[in-house]
């Protein structure tokens, strides 16, 4: 023990033979010190746990391990691959491809039967409809509603009620959800466009105020009689050639009935007649490309049956 | 342990601990910083991304500003149920032209890498304008205010200067042409020619479809275009990345 008063460089830099650790020491009672003494107070020099020792030396020899079989050392060009090969997207493709196998008889049935006999086919339906639903919480339920209810007078249709604008059949809905409405992307994609008959001054403000009183009483609600006979000619020169004389529609150029209680953007006066003024149609992606076709017949499945498929 | 006793010698003399600090930390300095200059090489090239156009990029200031990433991430994982939901998992190429990218690390909304083409304009703007309008289990905030925030694209020469001084290939020509490219993207009157060739597949219409040019016009451009410039009908992802 160095005398801690006595101040020579011994006291300094020079402790007593330094006492390595030995990993299989036992804990002694009386343990070697450091050998350091500041004003007598001197620190014990204990063996480290050797649990937590040989867990150490456990990890460095998994590192080496982990590194000959997985992937780790940056090279100039790729980093090295390990003997496993393993890759991630090698794994979410075969991970994908499992899937795939697995429903691939049922994608096969979906794809070759008619699509209006899927319905007749107890087994095939319930696969669609299940497939579909799942398909639909996906990709249409932000604007479609999760339930398929649509937001009311927004201009996103309603799929449980009766009313189609492009057909309600599967093979229109299949047709729809395929290339899309108003889709840019596909030369196959639905496409009608109203004209805007205030803005592109078409009709005169007194013509149009008369036409809307029209369609107000086409629609059963409350309307001024003067000008909604004075509107009728109107509605027959302009509207009618697509939304037919009696109001009912036409879903092959996608217009939508005036005589019923059903609207894409609202049956109030105000609502009518902005859409006369400025003409109003939505826009629907294609999923061709983005689904596989055995998806777009199922959503066309989970669709049709969810009220009012024709 | 014989060899540890020997530590002491370095322990006692300056110039040899000095010495032999320096070779360990030039050791650890080469092992960290030697990967960098090789970070190109981890990079998949791909066909199709392209830097960002003026209005697109202003969008994308716009998404950063209102930290969109908080709650939404630009990253799709490469897992099967995630390439179901939302798309081809996610290339670093299509987050090359992004400082910072935007991958986020939290979702309480969806991911929107692939965003682009999913929804209308109409759509984007009812909800921005009131999210629970259209979803109604949306907890969204409404960025309605962004509808009346007219921009003129005043700074965004400097803007894309400033993109370019931090790697993002922008070209002399498009620095020039910033703010016309920037005014012609939301206006479909106006010439595409030039703003085409020098930003293929821009998507050029009134996105908001009010008269002026508002924030609200960038940020659907940004978001109508995310993870829409790769073909992935053509794209052969590299299988062991």
């Amino acid at each position: 023990m160095v005398d801690p008063t006595n101040k020579t460089p011994d006291n300094k830099v020079s402790p007593p033979e330094r006492q390595y650790p030995d990993p299989k020491a036992k804990l002694k009672k009386d343990p070697p010190t450091t050998g350091h003494s500041w004003d007598g107070i001197e620190e014990y020099d204990n063996p480290m746990p050797r649990w937590w020792l040989w867990t150490f030396y456990l990890t460095i020899i998994w590192a080496v391990i982990y590194m000959i079989l997985y992937p780790a050392w940056p090279m100039v060009t790729r980093a090295t691959s390990g003997i496993l090969g393993y890759s991630t997207r090698g794994e979410v493709a075969a991970e994908i491809a499992r899937f795939d196998q697995q429903n691939q008889v049922w994608f096969d049935r979906l794809v070759e039967t008619d699509l209006d006999d899927i319905r007749a086919d107890g087994e095939l339906q319930s696969f669609a409809v299940n497939a579909g639903a799942a398909v639909f919480r996906a990709q249409c339920s932000q604007c479609h509603g999760t339930g398929g209810a649509g937001v009311q007078a927004s201009g996103f249709p309603n799929l449980l009620d009766d009313e189609w604008i492009w057909g309600g059949t599967m093979e229109d809905i299949h047709e729809t959800v395929r290339y899309g409405i108003r889709n840019e992307d596909h030369v196959d994609a639905r496409w009608s466009a109203m004209p805007a008959f205030g803005q592109d001054g078409i009709l005169e403000e007194d013509e149009i105020d008369q036409v809307v009183h029209y369609v107000l009483r086409l629609s059963g609600q409350q309307a001024d009689a003067t000008l909604a006979s004075a509107g009728e000619e109107i509605y027959l020169a302009n509207c009618a050639s697509c939304h037919g004389d009696s109001g009912e529609g036409d879903s092959f150029v996608g217009a939508p009935a005036l005589n019923s209680a059903i609207w894409l953007y609202g049956g109030t006066y105000e609502d009518i007649r902005y859409s006369v003024v400025n003409s109003r149609f939505g826009i629907m992606p294609g999923f061709a490309g983005r689904l596989r076709d055995a998806e777009i017949r199922a959503v066309a499945s989970y669709v049709h049956q969810l009220g009012g498929g024709q | 342990m014989s060899i540890l006793k020997h530590h002491k010698k370095i322990e006692t003399h300056a110039t040899l601990l000095l010495v032999l600090s320096f070779l360990v930390v030039t050791i650890g300095g080469l092992v960290q910083i030697v990967p960098l200059f090789y970070l190109e090489n981890t990079i998949e090239e791909v066909e199709g991304v392209r830097p960002y156009s003026p209005l697109e990029l202003a969008g994308r200031e716009i998404y950063v500003r209102e930290g969109c990433y908080t709650c939404h991430s630009q990253m799709i994982r490469p897992m099967r149920d995630e390439v179901e939901r939302y798309g081809h998992y996610s290339l670093a190429a299509e987050s090359m032209y992004d400082h910072p990218f935007q991958w986020g690390s939290k979702r309480t909304g969806p991911d929107l890498a692939r965003i682009g083409g999913r929804y209308s304009d109409d759509w984007h703007v009812q909800h921005m304008i009131d999210p629970r309008a259209v979803v109604p289990e949306s907890i969204m905030p409404s960025y309605a205010f962004l509808m009346n925030r007219v921009i003129d694209g005043r700074y965004i020469e400097d803007l894309i200067r400033t993109y370019r001084l931090v790697g993002v290939p922008y070209t002399d020509e498009m620095v020039e042409n910033a703010r016309a490219d920037f005014l012609a993207q939301a206006n479909p009157d106006a010439d595409h020619s030039g703003l085409l060739e020098r930003y293929h597949s821009a998507q050029t219409r009134n996105f908001d479809g009010q008269p002026e040019l508002t924030e609200m016009d960038a940020i659907i451009a940004y978001m109508q275009m995310l993870g829409t410039l790769v073909d992935f009908s053509t794209f052969v992802p590299d299988a062991s990345r």
